[in-house]
């Protein structure tokens, strides 16, 4: 026999084996075939695979392994050559493919791999960023927080809101259980709970501000975690079990308003802290984050600058009281100085008029009497009763002078008078006095010294009264020697007084007077005191001098406005002294007198004692007024005719009429106007009557307004018949008459 | 002559009297030195002539204060008036009144003034009785036979 090809199947007694070999390769063929499908069918599914090649020859191989698993099922029993071919070709495929993937599977697991290992790290690159979003969030609602608690802070000025709002935002923002502020006392010695979030009477607590812990807030500007147990976060009876929350504290400097020079705050000078403690809640673990320390740390600076905006605030509130406090109290006196004046005015006013008026019914009853028949002796005591009142009568116009100098509305009377005279009468004056004390008076007039100058007369001789006076008064015994003379241009520039400055011109020349005594003297201590008013020297005083220190204070003042210099040499107590004076007095032919407004006063020679004929014209509304006056005219003869109205008036006067009488101070007639009218009447002086105003008061104003309208004289009413008379005489003579009552 | 001399005496003493008082002040001595042979009853003149002028200015100034709207001017310009006539007169007290009356105008204080009317009225009612009484003093004098005394 040929050999056969066939194999004869063994069909040992392992035909079981056999079968299990067969049964399993069936299912391994199954699982072959089905491992494909599960895999086509489960990429299908899924969106992202890159590997389709590796999978497609990872199918292909799987196939084929099945394909040859299940070809091996015909090999079990006796199969064919093609079987055996078929097999062949599986195989070899097979072979081929696996080596193929084999191979690719060497690049292609790493990769895999890889991939693995970065999806591990995205995914922890997502929760990383997560957290941190999360903080950020956090972060981000901190700052909101901290927005909204430094508007609440700063929109209020009042210090207690500001800091309660700061504790009670804070106490929401952080969710604390308990915040606090503790306010350095006046002392700095101590600090003072003065407000907490939840414990309603705060006051009173107080701790040393040296404690270590507090130091240590208060030397660095973070804030800083601090024990619970610390004396300033022991706010509350703990009760036992708890567990306290974290505390943590900051210092919040206290500004002072000096302080806002410097630039960079707060690293000052400024040594006051207050401190701020906050809690957070007793047994829930939390713990103080970064964000919420710098959350704390710039509340405490805003609250700082607030509080000092509350300050300045405050500070300002209090000096705008305070100056207007000071306001309502200087109005209330300058009202009550204003008060003063005008009742020292008025008073004057009243004095004035009560005092003038018994001066002149002595000074008119005496004249009178002087007119009776009288003895010898009567008529010497009755002259020297006229010449004391009218010295008086001079005096009380002086001390109300001295008010009319210190309110600066004195004005001195400028006219021609006689120089020379004036001595001699002041020197007859004092003669009798100084005799008596039995003092020897010279009076030494310089050659040169003008006989006639122009200016106040009535105050120059009661400068040279009081002054001579003084000396005759403070001198128990020896001599007086008066000089007078004309001061030359080089001894004036000697003189180095403050307020005194010598002019030299044509027109005016200095007087000089020199008044020597040889009597007690004066202190030069005391020198400077003399002219002050009312201080009397002390060794003078005793003298029981009887003044009222107020001669040398007027004398300076008269000098100074006749713009002279007044002075007082002495060597010492017991040396005698020498009162000088200067004054400037005007040449009488050389001056100009148009810029004065009053016009020269001659000295009447005589007087008349009665003008008969004399056609006089009263105008005055007052029935009784108009009786007297004219009663009075016609006593010293005159023919008088009286009107009561400007018509009346306007119609009866005439070229006859040469004085005219009329009364200024009627209201609705005005006498003003009616000047001016006569003047434009009667344009030729000699035509024109004398026109005299009749006037309930005297003043400057009513002189002045006398003058502009062109009256020729004013005149005080009522009128004593004296007065009458001389008032016609001056008046029939000059054509002039401005005098003062 | 004993009559003459005691009413003379009683003369002196009541215009003393009046002069104290402040009724009369100098000018009234004034008027009197102008009475002579032409004017012999010049002060009684004047004297009464004041008297009737006084009585027409109280009455205004009486129904200028009593209206509902006092013009105050008006009443001003009869106390000055009223003022003027005292002075030349030589009443001293109704001359101060009279002051006062024209401060309380100026002020228009309306009861000051009322107060002042009144006080003028019992001056004038005062002074009008004692110059009677001194006029009635003189009259006896010169009935009896002596000569007015010169007031001093």
């Amino acid at each position: 026999m040929e050999a056969c090809n066939c194999i004869e199947p063994q069909w040992p007694a392992d035909e079981l084996l056999m079968k299990y070999q067969y049964i399993s390769d069936f299912f391994i063929a199954l699982a072959y075939f089905s491992i494909p499908l599960e895999l086509i069918y489960f990429v299908k599914k899924s969106a992202v695979f890159p590997y389709r090649w590796v999978l497609v020859q990872f199918g292909a191989f799987i196939v084929l392994c099945g394909a040859t698993h299940l070809i091996n099922l015909w090999t079990f029993n006796m199969h064919s050559r093609t079987v055996a071919l078929v097999m062949t070709t599986a195989k070899v495929l097979t072979a081929v493919v696996s080596c193929a993937t084999a191979l690719m599977l060497v690049h292609i697991i790493p990769d895999l791999l890889s991939v693995k290992t970065r999806e591990l790290f995205l995914k922890n690159k997502a929760a990383e960023l997560d957290r941190e979003m999360g903080l950020i969030r956090t972060q981000e609602e901190t700052g909101r927080h901290v927005r909204m608690l430094t508007h609440e802070i700063r929109s209020t000025l009042d210090r207690h809101t500001i800091l309660k709002t700061t504790l009670v935002e804070l106490g929401r923002t952080l969710a604390l259980e308990e915040c606090a502020l503790w306010m350095p006392t006046r002392t700095a010695l101590e600090l003072q709970l003065s407000y907490t979030l939840h414990q309603q009477n705060p006051v009173g607590h107080t701790v040393p501000i040296h404690l270590p812990v507090i130091n240590q807030v208060f030397s660095s500007n973070h804030a800083v975690k601090i024990s619970p147990n610390s004396p300033v976060a022991r706010l509350r009876p703990r009760a036992g079990k708890h567990m306290p929350g974290e505390v943590v504290a900051v210092r919040v400097p206290l500004l002072h308003l000096s302080n806002f020079q410097i630039n960079d705050w707060p690293e000052l000078s400024t040594k006051r802290y207050a401190l701020m403690v906050l809690m957070l809640p007793s047994d829930s673990a939390r713990q103080w984050h970064m964000h919420e320390l710098e959350l704390v740390e710039v509340v405490a600076d805003q609250v700082a600058v607030a509080l000092s905006h509350a300050a300045i605030l405050e500070e300002s509130r209090r000096a705008r009281d305070l100056l207007m406090e000071q306001n309502i109290a200087l109005d209330l006196a300058r009202r009550e100085a204003e008060t003063a004046i005008c009742a020292r005015n008025d008073f004057l006013a009243v004095m004035n008029h009560e005092m003038r008026t018994p001066m002149h019914a002595i000074i008119a009853l005496s004249s009178l009497l002087q007119e009776t028949e009288l003895t010898p002796e009567q008529r010497l005591m009755v002259e020297t009763i006229l010449k004391s009142s009218n010295l008086l009568a001079t005096l009380i116009n002086d001390v109300l002078d001295l008010s009319r100098l210190e309110d600066g509305s004195l004005q001195l009377d400028i006219a021609t008078f006689n120089l020379h005279s004036v001595f001699i009468e002041v020197h007859n004056l004092i003669k009798p006095i100084a005799s008596v004390k039995k003092l020897s008076v010279t009076l030494n007039l310089a050659a040169d010294l003008p006989v006639y100058a122009i200016g106040d007369e009535k105050r120059l001789m009661q400068t040279i009264l009081n002054v001579v006076g003084n000396a005759v008064k403070f001198s128990k015994e020896g001599s007086i020697w008066i000089t007078v003379f004309v001061a030359k241009s080089e001894s004036l520039r000697d003189f180095h007084a403050a307020d005194f400055f010598p002019v030299q011109s044509d027109n005016h020349f200095y007087l000089r007077v020199q008044v020597k005594d040889s009597g007690s003297g004066i202190n030069p201590q005391d020198l400077p005191k003399l002219f002050t008013k009312f201080a009397q020297n002390q060794s003078l005083a005793t003298r029981n001098s009887g003044g009222s220190g107020l001669g040398l204070a007027i004398c300076k003042r008269f000098v100074n406005l006749m713009e002279g210099h007044i002075w007082i040499e002495s060597e010492g107590l017991g040396k005698g002294c020498t009162a000088n004076f200067i004054v400037k007095l005007g040449y009488p032919e050389r001056s100009n007198e148009s810029k004065l407004p009053f016009l020269p006063k001659m000295r009447a020679t005589h007087v008349q004692t009665n003008f008969p004929g004399l056609k006089v014209l009263v105008m005055d509304d007052n029935g009784v007024s108009r009786s007297v006056t004219k009663g009075l005219l016609e006593h010293l003869g005159c023919d008088v005719t009286t009107v009561s109205s400007t018509d009346e008036f306007l119609q009866v006067i005439s070229q006859e009429h040469k004085v005219v009488f009329m009364d200024v101070c009627v209201p609705g007639i005005d006498g003003y106007e009616l000047a001016v009218q006569i003047h434009e009447k009667f344009t030729k002086r000699h035509e024109r009557p004398v026109l005299v105003a009749l006037t309930g008061n005297i003043n400057k104003m009513t002189k002045e307004s006398c003058m502009r309208v062109g009256m020729d004289g004013v005149i005080l009413k009522p009128v004593s018949v004296e007065k009458m008379r001389s008032v016609l005489s001056e008046l029939l003579e000059h054509r002039v008459l401005f005098e003062a009552m | 002559m004993d009559a003459v001399a005691q009413w003379r005496n009683q003369w002196f003493d009541y215009t003393h009297y009046l002069r104290r008082e402040g009724f009369l002040d100098d000018q009234f001595a004034q008027l009197k030195k102008l009475q002579d042979e032409n004017s012999p009853d010049f002060v009684v003149e004047v004297v009464s002539l004041f008297f009737q002028d006084s009585e027409k200015l109280l009455n205004n100034m009486a129904r200028a204060l009593e209206q509902n709207v006092v013009d105050f001017k008006q009443v001003d310009a009869c106390v000055h008036q009223f003022k003027g006539s005292s002075a030349w007169i030589g009443a001293m007290r109704l001359k101060n009144v009279c002051i006062n009356f024209r401060n309380y105008c100026e002020a228009q204080n309306l009861e000051g003034c009322l107060g002042c009317l009144q006080q003028v009225r019992q001056e004038c009612l005062a002074l009008k009785n004692n110059l009677e009484n001194l006029f009635r003093l003189e009259q006896q004098i010169v009935a009896a036979g002596g000569s007015i005394p010169v007031m001093e």
